[in-house]
């Protein structure tokens, strides 16, 4: 049975929306031909596919679905959990909890402890961990063979299923004439084959070891970072839902305008981004906390609550960030009302607000744009700092702020435990990095400036 | 440009091979010195002895400011010696029509007691402005200005006026003393002192606070001479003598604030809250919050000399090495400002610090058992010269239910099963194992170890949680599921509606480690399958909940201010309640034999007789399980091989003194452990080099061409 | 001009009470001054009265916006609003919640803000202009595209990341500068160094790739053009035009942030234990002591209104073509 957060709905509203105003550019010449050059720079289009992939992961993440699952793998009892569809992909990675820390494809613990060895003589070891290389009699002799076999496996798999994936879509066997076709074709299907590579070896692997490690309570860390993909997703595209409306109205009426109408605006905006951000999202969400604590009966759970903080969040960077984008389209609006088909549409005693829909919206889209793409990779990295200072996310809710926030400690320790660091570091930079080299594609193919 | 260039990259190769330390973090000349490198994560609020009351403050104003009497060093269990007193109090009772009773009288009878205090002579306060009495009118126009030590100082002689002025100023409403409440029930008159302030307060609001506290009398408190006064209590009660070694009651001269009254020294931040003057055996020189506080050797230290005697254990341990000593044994303290543990603990490691606690992410480096099970510490550690000192604290950190709640609280049975059986389910044996790594005992009753009425072995289980085998063994998880289906919840369900049981968790959500906590908290009540809703929240409301009893769940904590059972027992004492008084029962526990034991326990002497009360009290709380018993924490703390003299001594927090260093081997340490590797720095540079050598040479191409 | 200084002026004030209102409403929306004064007191035995006390002692006692228990104008003056936000236009700080002088803790908590803030602001933008030149020298090369790669993958990074890697690596690894503290004069040195290094490779990437469009932008001008025409080389006319022109622009984005220079870096402050005001202000956060946060937020304003008023009249200085109407 469908379980459905407000974020998961939202987030399928934005998807929606972002395809059908896709099949409608796609319609006009005018919007195709500049996202035909994005795509036909390779680095966009491999950045493309490879945030398709955090996408995917994301949007799998946000199918919560109820379902009944056994209190332990012994007991009759049964509870209901909500699960999301990447959950229950992932089951082996959740449900495959140590005790605590442990290195990635450790088959040890990270911390010693008091036990009993073979001759029932009690040894101060790193005691076996009870998935991770569990499958192994010797693993210090057998890790490395294992590994390599399971990921050769991996690729070998990987590989059928991109040939597959071929066959099918360029349906027939004439591959390599349906590979070349274009440079978006084969940037796009040579970067699916590396991801695909990466996660048919991935998913060979984490049965049978926590390839990342585990963390202080034993949760097996690849899991924390691809759950915190989602998080890291709503907050740079449901904050752009936030803040788009508000810039756009504003932005485009204050130039149009002018006047007293302008006045308010700018006095508005001004005001707002005077204030230096971090202090305002920090008493904002602190007064979002009382709300949420004056009112538990609107929240029936864990995962409600940590959501609603979340959509705060995003309310709340929303509202703060919509300032710059305002100003930029105002200034826009102000030289484009003074071209010549604009007065001569005014002249002809076309309705204000036509003429706004028509002529003005989308000459400044571009920079709607522009602008969206680039915030996107701003939001996902404000995050970690918001939680830093706790003003961010739910602490329970996985993000990469909360993993960075936990591993400052981690690195003070001895050995020192780097692994929750390195995947929340790999991973936001993987997004953020695709995100960043798209909207380098992106600016390139809207800016009427550029000449390439 | 090249030459000079290519000179530097000599010069950081050549003093790689050298003896060089980049990182010390204080100036060359001070680490010489005999000093004592100490650190305060948060500037501390207050530095007022009548109105301090948290451990980091007390670790500077407890070096400062002396009490009539404090807990001798060496000696266990803990036992008051004098300090500034002469000798301890002579106690003698007084019956309801004001006859002098025997020592001996029950309680009941008495109606008041009366402590006879007598001084040591001769003791100096330290040199300070407030002194020179006429700083009190005006400030020169030419001083400073960021710094009191600029001023010309003086001192004065020690009288029992001192401590009469600081009793007074407890009660004085302005002070705002956090004690006030609870002294104004035993002290006598000092409820109406307090009043009478009030109302002269608003009266006359232009009289300056010292002549406003001189122009009334306390009438508890009375001066016999300069070196013997009386204080007066309601009733009988013994745990005073503890109160008076606290810093509440040490003396303050009423100089203090008739100088700190002068408006530019409010105003430049210089108040008694923040440059306290006192008698003890350092003064506080230089009060930086926001980079570092200074203390240094009070010059005018009355004589007092390191213990002769010392319990068997710690003579063994050489802590009679200074013996006879003149105190104090250092000249300087540093507390750096140190916000997070993660570069302290560097520091430590570094030689910067000479002090460090092991928080839980520096336990595997620091701590490793032996096969045995002893805890020792690991090669690195040995190597490095540091030890270690462990300790279980005179502490309680406890699992609460509201019981004024309709689910978790109340006297009805069922509420009761329930909280017996949450309290089986909540594993604390894992907690401490996770979150402590084992720096715990699990807690089978309020009373922590160390204090009278703590009963250990067989006897100590508590049997609604627990079963003795070789051990305490907690009960099983099906005991509890047991328990909860006669609460009327079988498998976590409401037997009458079906309902699944939800409960709240409140909880001030601070730090990074609190996600994982959480986690395993909301793991226990799985167990059981009722859900768990944490409820975070600031810290803010967190109080306020508790206040108005709002909450359903919480975790808190309790440090012993005396060694007395009395001060944690109060804790579930009904006139104590949160929400109903105002006290410190977080619970809002209400039990009426609990309470009647309490008040006759709460007067007595540790006898065989306190022990029963005690021991029926405990078995009270155990069945009604208003708190799961949580643990009670170990202390384990490090400290260099330079560092000398420290032992674990959970009352006293004037330990400052008895210390000493050895600056040069400290040094020493320092330099063996601080080598800079500076040939990376090398690397990177030469790379940088590489990038910009060809365009500078084709830049100076194109000019040399123009010029042409 | 002078006019247009005056009216820039009065806009001002519209703005900064603006900004009063904003977080009056926040703050005192949140947190009734009963929870500040029990959080300020401590949590062992506060009684009611001691709270009543610490109110009084503050001015929370007063109603927020309205005082009926008064006459006459003092009806509005004797409001929490009134004696805590107005009075902040005074720059009279007051107390903080902990019963600090605000002011006087600004002033001194102001100096490692900038010992801080300025050095890494001028060696972060000698490190870009250098690099942004490199990437032009380099132009249609390998290194370049390496160079605007590592510009993005610079920028795809946490700035968290910069620091904890930068406190292990050079901290506590390689051992050349203390890990973390401050001290005055010459001494700050050691303890600057690090997180100036950090700062300014963690805003390498952006910035090298602004300057460099911006120099781009300045070549495709029509006198660069003239100038390539007339046969000098791609760099001469880098060196000697474009780089001097673009110096405008460069130095205007530059007036706009020096004011807030003074408010100090959030992160790296308290990462490093700097007591500058980027720390207080954390610290201020944390311990939910509203009035300095209310300070804070409203100098931050005052001074980012300070920069826009400099940048503008900096463009009417260097730039005659901008009017002022």
């Amino acid at each position: 049975m469908l379980a459905l957060l407000w974020s998961d709905i939202l987030i399928f509203l934005l998807i929606g929306g972002l395809v059908l105003s896709a099949y409608f550019a796609s319609k006009q010449e005018q919007t195709r031909r500049p996202w035909r050059k994005a795509f036909q720079s390779r680095v966009g289009t491999a950045s493309f596919v490879v945030l398709l992939v955090f996408l995917l992961v994301g949007l799998l993440d946000s199918i919560h679905i109820k379902q009944s699952e056994s209190l332990s793998p012994s007991s009759e009892e049964h509870t209901e959990v909500v699960l999301s569809v990447l959950d229950i992909f992932l089951t082996p990675l959740r449900t495959q909890i140590e005790k605590t820390y442990s290195a990635p494809f450790s088959s040890f613990a990270y911390a010693k402890e008091i036990s009993l060895d073979g001759t029932g003589v009690s040894v101060w070891t790193a005691p076996r961990l009870s998935y991770g290389g569990a499958h192994l009699e010797h693993p210090q002799e057998e890790i490395f063979g294992d590994v390599l076999q399971r990921s050769l496996l991996g690729l070998l798999k990987g590989i059928a299923a991109w040939c597959v994936l071929l066959l099918v879509l360029a349906k027939g066997p004439n591959v390599v004439a349906f590979i070349n076709r274009s440079v978006f074709r084969k940037t796009a299907l040579y970067t699916l084959l590396g991801l695909l590579l990466i996660i048919f070896v991935t998913a060979e692997l984490v049965g049978f070891y926590h390839i990342l490690g585990t963390d202080k309570v034993g949760e097996d860390v690849l899991y924390q970072a691809l759950k915190s993909v989602r998080t890291g997703l709503i907050i740079g595209s449901l904050t752009t839902l936030v803040m788009l409306p508000i810039a756009i109205t504003l932005g485009l009426l204050a130039g149009f305008f002018r006047g007293w109408v302008d006045d308010a605006i700018q006095y508005i905006y001004t005001t707002l981004s005077s204030i230096p951000s971090v202090l305002l999202i920090a008493a904002a969400i602190l007064m979002a906390q009382v709300y949420m604590a004056n009112n538990p009966e609107l929240f029936s759970s864990v995962a409600q609550r940590a959501d609603m903080r979340l959509l705060l969040l995003c309310v709340i960077l929303g509202l703060t960030s919509w300032t710059g984008l305002c100003r930029l389209l105002r200034a826009e609006t102000l030289k484009i009302r003074e071209m010549d088909y604009v007065q001569a549409a005014q002249a002809l005693g076309v309705r204000k607000l036509t003429i706004l829909k028509r002529h003005i919206l989308p000459n400044v889209m571009h920079l709607v744009m522009i602008t969206v793409v680039l915030d996107f990779s701003g939001l996902v990295l404000a995050e970690a700092v918001l939680s830093y200072i706790n003003i961010g996310v739910d602490p329970s809710t996985y993000s990469w702020g909360n993993m960075i926030n936990s591993a400052r400690l981690e690195m003070a320790r001895e050995p020192i435990v780097w692994w929750s660091l390195a995947a929340s570091f790999i991973f936001m930079f993987g997004l953020v990095l695709a995100a960043n080299l798209f909207a380098d594609a992106v600016r390139d193919a809207f800016d009427p400036r550029s000449k390439h | 440009m090249f030459p000079p260039l290519g000179l530097f990259v000599l010069c950081l190769l050549t003093t790689s091979c050298t003896d060089i330390v980049l990182n010390n973090p204080y100036s060359q000349q001070e680490s010489q010195k005999a000093v004592i490198y100490s650190s305060f994560s948060e500037r501390p609020k207050h530095l007022d002895p009548a109105r301090a009351y948290s451990s980091n403050e007390y670790a500077i104003i407890a070096q400062v400011y002396e009490p009539l009497f404090q807990y001798h060093y060496l000696k266990r269990p803990y036992q008051l010696v004098p300090l500034l007193a002469k000798e301890m109090p002579l106690v003698s009772y007084y019956g309801h029509s004001g006859e002098k009773l025997p020592r001996n009288t029950s309680a009941a009878r008495i109606a008041y007691s009366e402590y006879y205090l007598s001084l040591q002579g001769g003791v100096q306060f330290q040199p300070h402005p407030a002194f020179n009495l006429a700083l009190h009118k005006a400030l020169p126009n030419e001083w400073d200005r960021q710094s009191l030590n600029s001023l010309a100082s003086n001192t004065r002689t020690l009288t029992s006026d001192d401590f009469i002025y600081q009793i007074k100023r407890l009660a004085d409403p302005a002070t705002q003393s956090p004690i006030a409440g609870l002294m104004k029930n035993y002290i006598v008159g000092f409820a109406d002192f307090m009043q009478a302030q009030g109302v002269l307060q608003k009266e006359q609001p232009h009289l300056r606070k010292a002549e406003r506290l001189h122009s009334l009398n306390l009438s508890g408190v009375r001066k016999i001479d300069d070196l013997h006064f009386i204080i007066r209590i309601k009733g009988k009660y013994p745990q005073f003598l503890n109160w008076l070694a606290m810093p509440f009651f040490a003396p303050m001269p009423w100089e203090a604030d008739a100088f700190y009254s002068n408006a530019e020294l409010v105003k430049k931040n210089m108040t008694l809250d923040w440059f306290p003057i006192g008698t003890g055996p350092y003064w506080l020189k230089e009060n930086n919050p926001n980079r570092r506080i200074v203390l240094e050797k009070n010059p005018n230290f009355h004589l007092e000399t390191y213990p002769a005697e010392a319990d068997t254990i710690f003579k063994k341990m050489g802590l009679l090495h200074d013996a006879g000593k003149k105190l104090p044994l250092t000249e300087k303290v540093i507390f750096s400002l140190e916000k997070e543990s993660v570069p302290y603990w560097n520091k430590f490691l570094q030689g910067y610090y000479d002090v460090s606690g092991i928080s839980s992410d520096s336990f595997d480096q620091a701590v490793s058992f032996s096969a045995t099970g002893n805890i020792g510490l690991t090669q690195d550690m040995q190597d490095r010269g540091i030890s270690l000192q462990t300790a279980v604290t005179t502490s309680s950190y406890y699992f609460g239910f509201n019981m004024m709640d309709k689910v978790v609280g109340g006297d009805s049975d069922s509420a009761r099963l329930l909280r017996q059986s949450i309290s089986i389910a909540i594993d604390y044996e894992e907690y401490i194992s996770i979150f402590q790594n084992g720096r715990g005992v699990p807690a089978q009753s309020i009373i922590p170890p160390g204090i009278f009425g703590h009963v250990s072995g067989k006897e100590g289980v508590n049997p609604t949680t627990y079963r003795w085998q070789e051990g305490y063994k907690r009960r099983s998880l099906e005991e509890a599921k047991v328990l909860l289906t006669k609460a009327g919840f079988p498998s976590g369900r409401n037997v009458k509606t079906g309902e699944q049981l939800v409960l709240y968790f409140d909880t001030m959500d601070s730090g990074p480690d609190s996600k994982a906590r959480l986690n395993w908290l909301r793991k226990q009540f799985r167990k059981l399958n009722i859900e768990l809703v944490v409820r975070a929240t600031d810290y803010n409301r967190f109080q306020e909940k508790m206040r108005n009893g709002s909450a359903q769940m919480f975790m808190w904590g309790w440090n012993a201010d005396y060694p007395d059972p009395e001060n944690f027992l109060f804790l579930l004492y009904g006139k104590n309640a949160k929400a109903l008084h105002g006290g410190e029962n977080a619970s809002n526990y209400q039990n009426a034999e609990f309470d009647r034991l309490f008040e006759q326990m709460s007067s007595m002497n540790n006898t065989a007789e306190r022990q029963v009360i005690i021991d029926q009290m405990i078995s009270i709380s155990r069945k009604d399980a208003p708190w799961v018993w949580g643990f009670h924490p170990k202390a384990f703390s490090l400290h260099h091989a330079w560092y000398k003299n420290s032992t674990p001594n959970l009352m006293a927090n004037n330990k400052t003194k008895y210390v000493r260093v050895e600056p040069i081997a400290r040094k020493a340490y320092q330099n063996k452990w601080n080598q800079a590797v500076i040939w990376p720095l090398v690397i990177g540079l030469f790379m940088l080099l590489l990038l910009v050598v060809p365009a500078v040479i084709s830049y100076r191409k194109i000019e040399r061409a123009t010029a042409l | 001009m002078i006019n247009y200084i005056l009216r820039r002026l009065l806009y001002v004030f519209p703005v900064l009470l603006g900004v009063n209102i904003l977080t009056f409403v926040l703050f005192f929306v949140v947190n009734s001054p009963d929870d500040m004064a029990r959080m300020q007191l401590g949590d062992k035995h506060v009684s009611q009265e001691a709270v009543d006390n610490w109110k009084v002692q503050r001015g929370y006692d007063l109603p927020l916006l309205w005082n009926e228990g008064v006459s006459g104008l003092s009806k509005a003056q004797e409001t929490i609003f009134f004696k805590k936000s107005i009075s902040l236009f005074l720059l009279d700080f007051g107390l903080s919640d902990s019963g600090r002088d605000i002011l006087s803790d600004i002033s001194q908590r102001m100096w490692p803000s900038l010992a801080l803030a300025i050095p890494s602001l001028i060696v972060g933008l000698l490190v870009n202009i250098t690099f942004a030149l490199l990437l032009i020298f380099y132009r249609g090369s390998y290194l370049e595209y390496g160079g605007l790669f590592l510009c993005i993958a610079l920028m795809s990074i946490s700035g968290l990341f910069y620091i904890i890697a930068g406190q292990y690596l050079v901290g506590k690894l390689l051992v050349l500068t203390p890990i973390s503290g401050y001290a005055p004069g010459t001494d700050a040195f050691k303890f600057i160094i690090l997180p100036v290094l950090i700062g300014v490779v963690g805003g390498l990437g952006a910035g090298a790739r602004w300057y460099r469009t911006l120099f781009l932008e300045e070549s495709s001008r029509d006198y660069v053009r003239t100038a390539k025409a007339k046969g000098l080389s791609d760099l001469n006319v880098l060196f000697r035009h474009v780089l001097k022109n673009a110096m405008i622009p460069i130095l205007t984005g530059i007036v706009v942030v020096l004011p807030l220079l003074f408010m100090g870096s959030l992160i790296t402050e308290s990462f490093f234990g700097i007591p500058g005001l980027g720390s207080y202000t954390i610290d201020a956060i944390n311990r939910q002591d509203f009035a300095i946060v209310r300070s804070m937020v409203f100098l931050g304003s005052f001074l980012y209104i300070i920069g826009l008023l400099l940048t503008d009249l900096s463009y009417t200085l260097v730039d005659p073509r901008v009017r002022l109407d």
